[in-house]
């Protein structure tokens, strides 16, 4: 056995200890530099050794990122986060992942993405290097704290180290001195205790990196707002600064719609978005940064746009911090799916959002009278006050978000019915969204148009989108949620206007998405004649609005087809207030459901190297290798040949998919797999996962709830008969007819050739169940050497049925078979619709099309020179909307 | 008055309107007996009761009640919450795959007009994760 490998842990600590130092060089060199005199030799010397701090912080980063890995990669699990997170059969793509889920590591992400950012800075920002990278080193100074892991005092704590070695964490009796027998400080675990199921998606490698991508580059615009507040050259950050605002809105949105696709995909709530406190921690600060960069839009003409600027990214990164503190202070306990462990950094996360928010309010305080007041007053007609008015749209539907996540701040429970609210205000705030995202941008329309009245150019939009929504509503379906609610009401005022309050948010919101829609599409072809370049803002509302509809739609129609209409009130007292969304479906029995016949076919397996599922009949596990299968049949895929009887397969083997054909009222056959997910070490842990069949007007969403057998029980028999038969004799097998058709000699059991002293006899057996005939195969070995007698049986689980071939009565000519009689399989699922989900995913790729114009105009404008690209004085005009 | 002066005052009316509704959904962790005071006095109010599944002496958890033939929607266990209520639960969705194995569960829901618990929501807390491991590594 190896000894545990110490010193690469002391370096991985020590390169934490050299960034810190060198964050707080580096920011005191930007900060001198900035104080002295520029281009002064004090100023330039300060500067070199500020910059050349940074380099030291960057290359201090990388390594502690390359020697975090290499621990986790080689297994190390002397090492306690590449035991916590990692485990021996851990394929390599998910290690990526498992850096990041714990906390240290995902601290790391965040540190890892800044020094790409500042070096970006450093590279680009010219005169604004020193006073924006002062305060960036500052943030740098703070994340690479949590890191430390130094404890003063015995109990003052600084920083979590995620280079603390597994005998200084877990408290298990071989590194305890008191059992003087096993003591064994060098012990190295054998296995991590794994990564979560859940976790090991290809989302999870890149959804969480995103997010903390979106979260450092969302400090780079914080960051030039005060450095110009500081440098009094109060309007001059906006124009470097808007690049990274566009683009660290585009990448944060992106990393919500990731993390909304895994969850849709992965966990089994039914949806993509939970309003779970995680979710809301990135989506608050995301709305804030949006609004940011409408009222930077306009900030160059307008003081009040450039005030709501900088409160607006003040807030934005204030929104950051406190979502790291309360995702991982662990005051949310109980509240989130995504279960962060408090480290006890609470304290030193508080001190972290103090820290800014001292300096961002002092900041403010000192320098707020440079920023110098209006010669116009904001008018109604103004694209400042258009560009405000979506701001303070944006900044409530925010906080409304925020403050009632906070509840287990304040010693609440989190809101019991979070759908319902936070759902319909987001919804009436989204509906405001959508119609000021159409008018806002009319104003851009009557400078191209100068000489048409307002009501000239809205009138016709107006009365499109009112066509369009009309013909959408009227074919809308029946809303089933909202008829169990008026049902429910049963005429009481509160709950029937409540019911009807959201029947009037479904009619408006299709009404203002369309009218968006069309504003900003007819925009867009027009934009695109002139100056294609300027379409961004049209595109990304068109991807807004999309959005909107589609989680309308996806959410407020989606339908349960697992209607559950058979369920006996087997017990007296059972409630009235029926819920129906699962259904039992015993193996090979059809069940009609809305428009569906729906049969479970049987478990399957996953094999490495092939495209699809395998049946588990197909397969022989191996007592001593979980991982490993053997192929007791050719198995083929679309007609090609993947393995050949007796072949062994690598497999998963905590993933079972369950087969659910379904069947269309067009005869179309197609089947869904969804998955339970044991973890092995994690005993306890069973998750079910759903399969979502994609048909361009609808997803067909899937998942199991309950199942048997049981993967970590197995099948239960209740009794045992013993059946004694002649070949070619009829008899009855759990109250099914049967038919012993054949006893036959064998050469070889499950592609393997018998010994020459092996004897081995199969009988087939045919069994007419209630909607197929089945045949079972047990088979009855004899070894003439040892005289042994070894017996393979059959289990028939569509029957409820394992059929052990016993012996043979040469005298009577008798065969003498067992049967165990238990439950046949079964699965409880629940199946249901999501219609329009596409635009939803459609939309946000959109969004993101219209991000990536707008970052090409503003890098465009960016360009030093100004020769290369004339910004003409209407351009610049349209610049304001 | 300025247009942007109008815009401000809506929506400081609409952020306090936030914070008294917020002050009003004052939802606690409650127990039993507060949760049936609440349905007593007409307040359809969903709350959170945090308990423990009872056990029998060889530590198998009791009084589940669960038969998937018959109606796979209906599920009814016991609960002990904090102040040592043991309390019928009934929870109109399949029963949860691991349920049995959860330490701690947190209920959500509110008492029906037959003095019924009903709950719309089981958050389960499962088993630290270290202890299974301490058993298997030693």
């Amino acid at each position: 056995m190896r000894e545990p490998n110490i010193w690469i842990g002391s370096v991985g600590h020590l390169l934490v200890l050299i960034s810190f130092v060198s964050a707080i060089t580096s920011g005191l060199g930007y900060f001198f530099s900035q104080r002295k005199e520029d281009l002064s030799e004090e100023s330039q010397s300060w500067l070199k050794f500020g910059r050349t701090s940074f380099f030291v912080h960057s290359g201090a980063v990388l390594g502690v990122v390359l020697v975090l890995f290499s621990i986790v990669y080689n297994q190390m699990y002397e090492y306690f986060y590449a035991y916590d997170h990692s485990s021996n059969d851990l394929l390599v793509q998910y290690m990526i992942a498992c850096f990041w889920e714990g906390q240290e590591g995902s601290f790391l992400i965040w540190i890892f993405w800044n020094v790409l950012a500042g070096g970006i800075l450093i590279w680009k920002s010219k005169t604004w290097e020193k006073p924006v990278m002062s305060i960036f080193a500052l943030l740098q100074v703070i994340l690479t704290s949590m890191l430390l892991g130094v404890v003063f005092f015995d109990s003052f704590k600084i920083g979590s180290s995620p280079f603390v070695l597994t005998r200084e964490v877990l408290d298990l009796p071989i590194y305890n001195p008191a059992f003087r027998e096993t003591y064994n400080p060098n012990f190295i675990p054998k296995d991590g205790s794994g990564l979560s199921p859940l976790l090991q998606n290809y989302w999870m490698v890149i959804h969480p990196p995103t997010i903390f991508l979106g979260f450092a580059l969302s400090f780079v615009p914080f960051a030039f707002a005060m450095a110009g507040l500081a440098t009094k050259k109060t309007k001059e950050w906006l124009r470097p600064a808007m690049p990274w605002t566009i683009v660290s809105s585009a990448i944060l949105g992106l990393g919500i719609v990731m993390g909304a696709y895994w969850a849709y995909e992965t966990l089994n709530f039914g949806g993509y978005w939970n309003w779970d406190p995680v979710e809301n921690a990135v989506y608050v600060p995301w709305l804030t940064l949006v609004a940011a960069l409408h009222t930077m839009l306009t900030a160059r003409n307008s003081s009040s746009s450039l005030k709501a600027s900088i409160i607006m990214l003040s807030v934005t990164f204030f929104l950051v911090l406190y979502s790291t503190f309360l995702t991982r202070s662990g005051v949310l306990g109980d509240a989130s799916v995504h279960s962060f462990t408090d480290l006890g950094l609470s304290g030193q996360l508080l001190l972290l959002m103090g820290v800014f928010v001292v300096v961002a309010i002092w900041i403010m305080f000192r320098y707020w009278k440079f920023i110098k007041p209006d010669n116009k007053e904001i008018t109604t007609y103004s694209p400042e006050f258009w560009t405000f008015v979506s701001a303070t749209i944006l900044f409530l539907a925010a906080f409304q978000v925020i403050l009632f996540t906070s509840k287990p701040v304040f010693g609440q429970s989190p809101p019991s019915n979070p759908m319902e609210l936070y759902g319909s205000i987001q919804g009436f705030f989204a509906i405001l969204v959508a119609i000021f995202s159409g008018i806002g941008l009319f104003y851009w329309w009557r400078k191209i148009n100068p000489q048409k009245s307002l009501y000239q150019t809205l009138a016709l939009p107006i009365l499109v989108s009112m066509v369009l929504s009309g013909v959408l509503i009227f074919f809308l379906e029946n809303n089933e949620d909202l008829q169990k609610e008026f049902l429910a009401a049963k005429g009481q005022f509160g709950k029937t206007a409540l019911a009807w309050f959201k029947y009037l948010l479904i009619i408006l919101i299709i009404a203002s998405t369309m009218f968006s829609l069309v504003a900003n599409g007819s925009l867009m072809f027009q934009v695109l004649r002139k100056n294609p370049r300027l379409s961004g803002g049209a595109v990304s509302h068109i991807g807004i609005a999309l959005m909107i509809l589609g989680i309308m739609y996806s959410a407020g129609y989606s339908k349960i087809i697992s209607d559950n209409n058979s369920g006996l009130v087997y017990n007296k007292d059972a409630p009235e207030e029926f819920n129906k969304k699962n259904v039992l479906l015993w193996m090979d029995e059809p069940n009609r459901m809305k428009d569906y016949i729906i049969t479970y076919k049987g478990m399957y397996v996953e094999a490495q190297g092939y495209p699809g599922y395998i049946n588990q009949k197909y397969v022989r596990s191996l007592a001593n290798d979980p991982y490993k299968l053997v192929a007791i049949k050719d198995i083929s895929y679309n007609d090609k040949s993947y393995f050949k009887k007796g072949d062994t397969l690598t497999t998963r083997p905590e993933n079972l998919f369950y087969r659910v054909e379904y069947r269309t009222k067009s005869g179309k056959l197609f089947n869904l797999f969804p998955r339970v997910q044991m973890n092995g070490i994690r005993k306890g842990e069973v998750v079910a996962s759903p399969d979502i069949r994609q048909e361009l007007g609808k997803d067909l969403y899937t998942h199991v709830t309950t199942i048997y057998p049981d993967p970590e029980k197995g099948r239960e028999y209740s009794e045992t008969q013993e059946i004694k038969v002649h070949p070619k004799d009829t008899f009855l097998l759990n109250d099914f007819v049967a038919v012993l058709e054949d006893v036959k000699r064998v050469t070889e059991i499950d592609a393997q050739k018998l010994t020459e002293n092996e004897i081995a006899v199969k009988a087939t057996v045919k069994i007419i169940g209630k909607n197929a005939q089945y045949t079972a195969e047990p088979i009855l070995l004899v070894n003439q050497k040892e005289n042994k007698m070894a017996n393979i049986p059959e289990i028939l689980p569509e029957l409820g049925v394992r059929l052990t071939f016993k012996n043979i009565d040469t005298e009577k000519g008798e065969m003498i078979f067992s049967a165990d009689v238990g439950e046949k399989d079964y699965i409880i699922m629940k199946a249901m619709e999501k219609p329009m989900i596409n635009l939803l995913w459609i939309g946000s790729l959109v969004i993101m099309v219209g991000f990536m114009i707008a970052l090409w105009r503003r890098m465009k404008e960016n360009t030093p020179t100004g020769k290369t690209e004339n910004i003409t004085q209407k351009e610049e005009e349209l610049t304001n909307v | 008055m300025k247009p942007a002066h109008i815009i401000a005052i809506i929506a400081i009316a609409i952020s306090i309107g936030f914070i008294v509704s917020f002050m009003g959904d004052a939802s606690e962790y409650v127990d039993f007996n507060k949760a049936e005071d609440f349905a007593k006095k007409g307040k359809e109010k969903k709350v959170h009761v945090i308990g423990k599944l009872p056990k029998n002496p060889i530590g198998k958890v009791v009084g589940l009640e669960y038969e998937p033939k018959l109606n796979p929607n209906l599920f009814v266990f016991e609960m002990v919450d904090n102040a040592g209520r043991k309390e019928k639960v009934y929870y109109n969705d399949a029963k949860p795959q691991d349920f049995e194995r959860s330490e701690q569960i947190v209920v959500i829901g509110s008492y029906n007009k037959n003095n019924q618990f009903v709950a719309d929501k089981i958050l389960m807390k499962c088993p630290s994760k270290y202890e299974g491991q301490q058993k298997q590594l030693n």
